[in-house]
């Protein structure tokens, strides 16, 4: 089998035990890998009592999957799913960085982790061999101190142990910070300084199972591609089409930060009352000049480096570090709060990402309080003393610390907008559950639906077997390039969107032909492969369980909030319309294979071989 | 990298008096005339580690499983990697030919000290945070 270094690593944390996993290759060819093949996993091993796994309990299995493109196709990823604590479905969430190359060059294609430790632990994979290690002392530690930690000791064991090798290269690593030690659920699975899986909350997970960090050394080639000269030519010709997007090159997608707003009338303003500004000093221009460590850095074999660092030099904010905000988090951590300062952007992300939380998901919850703070609904009292004021920085700092201590109001703001908006609705009296920005337990991305002018289409969000994810969304023709059934190949294969998103689906498949000789041509990953994984999404997603349900009838939908029309910019006025959602709902359902009430056909299941899922079906609530 | 951010390629200088050559017991390392690379005969070398003890900049590697040392041979005068970062435009790797002075020596150091100073140039004061 070529593509696959053949082997899964399974840890159980409860009992301490590690051992080798395998799966044939009829699976793998059926779910590649990532996305795919965590979906089947999980059902396999949980999907008879779904409804009843905590995503939070031991009895939840976390994985940590490459896939056979992973270090071959340029922009390699990690994919982390398991039981998702934010939509109680499955949520293929990938991160960037060396982690996967350096897993498959140590001999596995993933990690499958359940149970949970009794004191904190950390995975050390070397090579062929794994150990379960003593977490203790870097437990509440924050980014920069927990890598510095791990790649000294790592480090000094490796030239211990083989004094004469020359020098180590790190080990790349996967780790949680403190507000996931705490199970707060808008937490990410992090990456360097800078990168998260953040969608799905499984930094919670990771904190649950008191497992800090993942870490592996490789030494090894990556698996045999099945034609390694048609591998070349393509990492070249996929190269030669990110050298091209010169936009993402030079400043990634931080030019947005006021692009989305001003050009695109769909960015986040103040809990998305608004989506539309002109604030010029938010401009790139400003991010670029005063901000930006200017220095071009990749992962491994990555030909557009799109993420930036930035660092305050001066000014009250001195010493902050953390992204040169992508477009995302410019949005979620700064527009959104009503911060419109590069510098005050800056800081609020490198707070966000030292606690560990998603910056999305973080920056959604943190607008969902500002906004019930401005109706009274949550006062000063409520927020211990806080003046949660719009575009006060250090207010909203503040309270991301309160939420990664759990402290006062910060433990229920902790289980995210969704499950905060039912619980804070019960303690006030108040239906609050309008300005939950959210889809399925998921915060929606920074792209809106009301103007018409972005890749978000009023169904996008609607049947998005990941809820919220704008990195999955679901479009119309279901073929469209940035619809979750082409995305789904991505993050099963694992590998980055931004670097395949410049040639069309036809290369990528080209591309898994040539490292696992498979043939699967457009037609039939749309109608087949693509579709099984979607689907099985989808069950999984309706079964929900232990504590939220969706209901298609109801849950199907967008945040009432983009039923409202915009209040400002050239777009004033506008909304989206109902009827719309409706009849794409409707045309959505039906090209991918789901009945009027947008559960998967049956027919549609026996014809891609899942009839296993049509029990299932009996069990989803009406 | 021992710190994200902080990257640099850990490549052979070609010091100008070789402390690798000079240390190798099996006459497994020889220089280039043409091009100033280190050549590592496989056949001779028994991967001791001689070598990356000598350089300054433990720049030479053992094979992880095969039994010889690893030092960057130039491509034999055209190096693929320069190739490959001008065209991504990276503009960070390009064939230098030798000045009639300058010490190459100066650049075979560990990452560990290169990674401290760059630390210090792009966060200032922080940079020993860092690392």
């Amino acid at each position: 089998m070529f593509g696959y270094a053949g082997k899964f690593l399974e840890v159980d944390l409860t009992s301490e035990t590690i051992k080798d996993t395998t799966f044939d290759e009829e699976l793998l060819r059926q779910f590649i890998g990532g996305r795919g093949l965590g979906t089947k996993i999980l059902w396999d091993r949980l999907g008879d009592r779904w409804e009843t796994i905590d995503p939070l309990g031991p009895e939840n299995i976390l994985l940590f999957l490459t896939g056979p493109l992973t270090g071959y196709f340029p922009g390699g990823r990690t994919c982390v799913t398991g039981k998702s604590p934010q939509s109680n479905g499955i949520v293929g969430s990938t991160v960037a960085g060396e982690f996967p190359v350096e897993l498959r060059c140590a001999g596995y294609d993933g990690i499958i982790v359940t149970g949970k430790a009794k004191n904190p632990v950390s995975i050390y994979v070397k090579d062929g061999d794994a150990q379960i290690r003593d977490a203790r002392h870097i437990w509440g530690k924050k980014r920069v101190a927990t890598m510095r930690t791990l790649t000294r000791e790592i480090r000094a064991e490796l030239e211990k142990q083989s004094p004469l090798y020359g020098e180590w290269k790190e080990p790349a690593m996967l780790y949680i910070g403190p507000a996931a030690e705490n199970k707060a659920i808008p937490t990410a699975v992090l990456a360097k300084w800078t990168h998260g899986a953040g969608y799905g909350g499984y930094g919670a997970v990771m904190g649950s199972k008191n497992l800090k960090a993942v870490l592996a050394n490789g030494t090894g080639p990556l698996p045999p591609a099945a034609d390694m000269k048609k591998v070349q030519s393509l990492i070249d010709k996929i190269s030669k089409a990110c050298y091209g997007n010169d936009s993402f090159r030079r400043w990634g997608t931080g030019a947005a930060g006021y692009t989305v707003g001003h050009d695109q009338s769909s960015e986040p303003v103040k809990n998305w009352q608004e989506e539309w500004h002109d604030e010029t000093g938010f401009g790139v221009d400003k991010f670029e000049n005063k901000v930006w460590v200017k220095r071009y850095w990749g992962d491994f074999g990555c030909p557009t480096t799109c993420l930036k660092v930035a660092f305050v030099k001066t000014g009250p904010y001195k010493g902050a570090i953390g992204d040169n905000p992508d477009y995302e988090l410019q949005a979620y951590l700064g527009t959104n709060l009503g911060i419109f300062i590069p510098e005050d952007n800056v800081y609020l992300t490198d707070v966000i990402e030292d606690l560990g939380f998603c910056g999305i998901q973080g920056g959604n919850i943190l607008g969902f309080a500002g906004e019930l703070y401005q109706r009274g609904i949550l006062t000063a009292q409520d927020f211990g003393g806080l003046d949660l004021k719009w575009g006060d920085t250090k207010a909203f700092a503040s309270l991301a610390q309160m939420i990664a201590d759990r402290k006062g109001i910060g433990d229920i703001l902790a289980e995210g907008t969704y499950r905060a908006a039912v619980k804070i609705s019960e303690m006030k009296g108040v239906d609050v559950m309008p300005y939950a920005i959210h889809v399925k337990g998921i915060g929606i991305g920074a792209h809106g639906t009301r103007s018409g002018l972005d890749f978000s289409t009023p169904v996008a969000y609607v049947t998005n077997v990941q809820g919220g994810d704008h990195t999955s969304t679901s479009q119309l023709p279901i073929d469209n390039p940035f619809s979750e059934l082409t995305v789904t190949l991505y993050d099963s294969g694992v590998f980055c969107w931004f670097n395949a998103m410049n040639s069309p689906i036809q290369v990528s498949l080209d591309f898994l032909e040539a490292v696992t000789g498979w043939r699967i041509t457009p037609f039939q990953w749309y109608n087949k492969v693509g579709r099984r994984i979607i689907h099985m999404q989808r069950v999984a997603l309706l079964l929900g369980g232990p504590d939220a349900y969706w209901n298609p009838k109801r849950d199907d939908d967008i945040p009432p909030r983009f039923y409202e029309p915009l209040p400002t910019g050239p777009k004033a006025g506008q909304s989206t319309e109902k009827a719309t959602v409706e009849s794409m709902k409707a045309e959505y359902y039906q090209k991918i294979g789901w009945g009027k009430r947008g559960i998967p056909r049956k027919a549609e299941l026996r014809r891609l071989g899942l009839e296993y899922l049509s029990d299932a079906l009996k069990r989803i609530k009406k | 990298m021992l710190a994200p951010t902080i990257e640099f390629p850990h490549f052979c200088a070609q010091c100008e008096d070789y402390p690798c050559v000079e240390s190798c017991s099996f006459d497994a390392l020889s220089v280039n005339e043409e091009t100033g690379a280190v050549i590592v005969d496989k056949e001779q070398c028994t991967a001791c580690g001689q070598c990356v003890q000598a350089c300054p900049g433990r720049i030479p590697h053992i094979h992880p499983t095969e039994k010889y040392a690893i030092i960057c041979d130039l491509c034999g005068g055209d190096p693929q990697c320069t190739k490959v970062c001008e065209e991504g435009r990276w503009n960070v790797l390009w064939v230098v030919p030798k000045p009639p002075s300058g010490s190459y020596k100066l650049y075979a150091r560990r990452p560990k000290e290169i990674t401290e100073d760059l630390a210090e140039n792009l966060y200032g004061e922080y940079g020993k945070e860092l690392v």
